[in-house]
């Protein structure tokens, strides 16, 4: 039975690919996988898209960051998660250098900043506020940082400027920076079990946020100019004396090549766009409910028909 | 041997003076610490060179205008297609020939068959055996995924390795030039090699097939080198004297004598391929170790245990198997046996496929275990580790505070103290005193390039962490071996279980130590300290293991106690050995210790790290070389000491 489907999917691309140039070529489009589950199942939910649409799909896992060269030079064909705090500069840097994109954002906003789970309230109840924080950063002292209290922060390389803001709003904290994202989650696991206070780097939309409810702290808020000019802020020193903002963009970027080699595809790409509960949801089939990804996205799509079905044409 | 030994024994004595002259510099240097110029202190900046900037130009001459970035993708659509044949055949991707997947009972029969055949039913149970598990697991799909990567890497690597070691053996200046090479590259980490993969290459299955295949090919040229050159005279001769051409000399009677040794190398190609699978990973490779990433960025360490064990299993079956195939005679029957009496496994196999296959269409299950059918042990392990976890939780507390404030931060300080000129003046002195000038220089050498790399603090970091963790490791490591020496059978189960440590997937590891301690150098240390370990446990086990008996029996005739006869006779006379495991345990300490920036460092590794996320290719090879020239100096410094008291002892 698969083999006649094949068939018939096999003389389909033919005959569309006789009507003329319009047709999407035949070779698969690659799409990467990344190492979080809200990317992995929106990608195989895409990915189920485009065979609804005859294309073929083929799926590779790839680093985060060095994905952006990737795409440059058509190695895969294009990336569904472009954060902005966290992959905005490889994007750009990317981008200067040519052969890929920017093809539209998604719906949904991203917010990346320091957080905490619910228990780490009854040590500090105070929260969210970030002076209540700062006033219990005893409770959050660990060895390596003696009487402050220290905060986990991402790895280096995401250029979170943590520490820029404990000394712009001289706050009694010391960053520590987890070398991976699986290492925040392991720390956090631990603190779960114990319900030790913990103050870390999280971000939305993210499956944690279904697995350990809790809140981002409340910091002054984000206002332009807060990371480059000084007087900008509550500390009329410093920089970065501010939160992140609350709604950076979460983009999708595409391979120059894409538009004229599948052109079909990549309309749809463009017109695609998820909201903040659908991600969620989507890492949810997978991190709760324990579904492989592929299933996930089908599942997902088989329920969602009104949300995708506008965008095929 | 040992007439040489008698008169280089004056001469050690009389040459240590130079290197106590340098160890007296280097202190001179470090109590003089605070009047010191900069310049002394830290390489200036004009002393930096930069590298990364000169071999960023170097890869972008060979990919651009050379246009080597061609070939380099002819050849990797090359292995491509071959990957998408295996993969067509084992699980089924929509490529030419379009014929599979084989059901899983087909795959765990033929592997029986193949165990049987080369290892009687011991192999053969545990070689269909550890496909029933992965299929009864739920995990076929990504096993085969990896397998279907290693079927062609491995083959691959180890004609490339019998060709180079054929054209080393037979040009000596060919030799000259690949060993130096061959050291780094088995040095290098393998962060390192994957950045210009990823630019040559790309990402994807072939990438990950290429980086297998990297580093996996250093050992088969050595094995068939070594292989080669064992080769007794009088078997060429005898080959000359049938009117062998120089072709036939080589295939039929040099390679067929040098079997053993290769084999030993087609053995080794096989365990590398598999520790490359999860690392091989991060650049596209499909399967098992996508998967492990995945689930252990999740949390969710049940799984990642389960797909441990897997890989743990595919490597014991395969190592098992090779091993059986080095040592498998060639089988001689009467004349006159019949075809099918002389392949009677062949057959069994023939009838069994058929069987697997006519079954399979039967009955879904063979072919495929479908979701909610399979096992998993996942749900006990992860209560088992939570249990674990909140139990020593306050002996992990205590630990953690104790380690970081008494042991760690103070070493790591004094390490970053050190003016670099003591530290590279006491290593020269070292050098010196196990080999002369010689040494010296190249100890001078590899870690003077440490300096200009411009990355000393980082690496006097990693160095630090790597100190610690061996320190910690030969705490326990030692009285365990000793402890294991004692019985043969209690022995054979230690190293059983180093064995097991070593092939288990080094990132697992990483998610319970900081679980245990928490994002900081405890953790790290924690992880590598495993590692650490294990060569430091094997080697002791096997020297004491392999002093004669006629020895300890003299020494238990002369009164000595078992304290004693151990000081004196055992200890002494295994110290080479014990020498080979220290070495090893600083290597794989190094390897670890840059896999451990995922916890969370602030060494070479963590750059290491970034210069993969941006693909930076020069600054990722200068650190790679960094790593590789500690790793060449501790190296150098161990064999020649392991060399000179292996002379001293007549062995």
């Amino acid at each position: 039975m698969t083999a006649g489907l094949r068939m018939v999917a096999g003389v389909a691309a033919l005959a569309m690919a006789a009507t003329g140039a319009l047709a999407d070529s035949e070779d698969p489009i690659i799409i990467p996988t990344h190492n979080w589950s809200s990317q992995i199942v929106m990608s195989h939910v895409v990915g189920q898209i485009f065979e609804s649409m005859d294309n073929s799909v083929e799926y590779v896992s790839t680093d985060s960051q060095s994905v952006y060269e990737s795409v440059r030079l058509g190695d895969v064909t294009l990336e569904l998660e472009v954060w902005e705090g966290a992959f905005g500069a490889s994007f750009r840097a990317a981008l200067e250098k040519g052969g890929l994109h920017d093809a539209g954002d998604h719906n949904a906003v991203t917010r990346e900043d320091w957080w905490y789970p619910m228990w780490t309230k009854e040590a500090c109840p105070g929260l969210p506020d970030w002076e209540a924080l700062n006033a219990c950063a005893a409770a959050f002292a660990t060895p390596e940082t003696g009487e402050a209290g220290r905060f986990l922060g991402g790895p280096v390389d995401w250029l979170k400027h943590d520490q820029e803001r404990v000394d712009g709003l001289g706050m009694n904290f010391k960053v520590v920076n987890a070398g991976s994202a699986a290492a925040l989650w392991a720390e956090l696991g631990a603190a779960e079990k114990t319900k030790k206070p913990i103050v870390l780097f999280n971000w939305t939309p993210n499956f944690a946020e279904a697995v350990w409810p809790g809140e981002f702290v409340e910091f002054p808020e984000w206002v332009e100019g807060c990371d480059t000019d000084p007087s900008v802020g509550p500390n009329p020193d410093k920089t970065y004396d501010c939160g992140n903002p609350a709604n950076g963009y979460l983009k999708k970027a595409a391979w120059d090549g894409m538009k004229d080699k599948w052109p079909d595809a990549y309309e749809t790409l463009t017109k695609i766009s998820f909201t903040n509960p659908q991600i969620a949801e989507m890492a949810k089939l997978v991190d709760i409910d324990e579904m492989e990804p592929e299933e996930a996205a089908t599942q997902w799509l088989d329920e969602n028909r009104d949300v995708w079905e506008p965008w095929v044409n | 041997m040992n007439e040489s030994a008698q008169p280089s024994r004056p001469v050690a004595k009389l040459a240590l003076g130079p290197a106590w002259a340098l160890f007296a510099l280097a202190v001179v240097l470090i109590i003089a610490r605070p009047i010191l110029p900069d310049g002394l202190m830290r390489p200036a900046e004009m002393l930096i060179l930069p590298l990364a900037d000169w071999i960023n130009a170097f890869f972008i001459w060979l990919r651009d205008d050379l246009g080597l970035i061609h070939v380099t993708r002819a050849f990797a659509d090359g292995i491509e297609w071959l990957l998408d044949v295996t993969a067509n055949i084992l699980y089924g991707k929509n490529r030419w020939p379009r014929i599979g997947p084989l059901p899983w009972i087909v795959t765990a029969l033929s592997a029986a068959c193949l165990g049987y055949w080369l290892g009687g039913v011991r192999l053969a149970v545990l070689a269909g055996g550890t496909f029933v598990w992965i299929a009864l697991m739920g995990q076929w799909k990504w096993a085969m995924e990896t397998l279907s990567v290693i079927v062609v890497a491995a083959p691959f690597s180890v004609l490339l390795g019998l060709l180079t070691g054929v054209a080393a053996w037979r040009w000596r200046r060919f030799e000259a030039v690949l060993n130096p090479i061959l050291n780094i590259a088995q040095s290098l980490p393998h962060f390192a090699y994957m950045i210009p993969v990823v630019v040559f290459i790309g990402v994807g299955p072939k990438a990950g097939a290429i980086v297998t295949i990297i580093f996996s090919v250093p050992p088969m040229i050595r094995m068939t080198l070594l292989g080669l050159r064992k080769v007794p005279p009088e078997v060429v001769e005898s080959g000359k004297m049938c009117g062998s051409t120089s072709w036939q000399l080589m295939t039929r009677v040099r390679i067929p004598s040098a079997r053993t040794d290769i084999l030993v190398g087609v053995n080794q190609v096989i365990m590398q391929c598999l520790a490359m699978v999860v690392l091989a990973s991060f650049i596209g490779m499909p399967g098992l170790g996508q998967k492990l990433l995945q689930l252990l960025q999740a949390l969710k360490i049940g799984r990642s245990i389960e797909i441990g064990i897997t890989i743990v299993l595919l490597a014991v079956a395969l190592d098992r198997c090779s091993k059986a195939w080095a040592e498998r005679q060639p089988v001689h029957h009467e004349s006159g046996t019949g075809w099918a009496a002389r392949h009677r496994v062949l057959l069994t196999w023939v009838g069994l496929t058929m069987a697997g296959f006519a079954l399979s269409a039967e009955v879904p299950f063979l072919a495929e275990v479908g979701r909610g059918q399979s096992l998993s042990v996942a749900n006990p392990l992860d209560a088992a580790m939570s249990w674990v976890i909140v139990m020593i939780d306050p002996v992990t507390q205590w630990l953690r505070w104790f380690l970081i404030t008494w042991v760690l931060i103070p070493v790591r300080d004094a390490l970053l103290w050190l003016p670099y000129t003591a530290v590279l003046v006491a290593l020269a002195g070292a050098g010196y005193a196990v080999g002369g000038w010689r040494s010296a220089l190249i100890c001078l050498g590899f870690f003077g390039y440490v300096a200009i790399s411009g990355w000393w603090d980082r690496a006097m970091i990693t160095v630090y962490t790597v100190l610690v963790a061996v320190a910690v490791a030969a705490s326990f490591g030692f009285p365990l071996g000793i402890w294991a020496s004692r019985h043969e059978k209690r022995a054979k189960r230690v190293l059983l279980l180093c064995d097991s440590l070593q092939t288990f997937p080094s990132f697992i590891y990483l998610i319970p130590v900081i679980m245990l301690f928490g994002v900081n150098d405890v953790a790290v240390v924690g992880a590598v300290v495993l590692f650490a370990a294990v060569p430091l446990i094997r080697y002791t086990i096997e020297g004491l293991r392999s002093v004669p008996e006629s020895m300890i029996e003299a020494a238990d005739m002369s009164g000595a106690t078992r304290g004693q006869s151990l000081r004196h006779v055992r200890l002494p006379l295994a110290f080479p050995t014990i020498m080979v495991g220290l070495n090893q345990s600083l290597m794989f300490s190094l390897f670890m210790v840059i896999i451990a920036a995922f916890i969370g460092t602030q060494d070479l590794g963590q750059e290491m790290q970034r210069a993969l996320s941006s693909t930076d290719v020069g600054k990722g090879l200068v650190l790679g070389f960094a790593v590789a020239f500690i790793g060449l100096m501790v190296d150098h410094l161990i064999n020649r000491m392991a060399d000179s008291r292996r002379r001293a002892l007549g062995l």
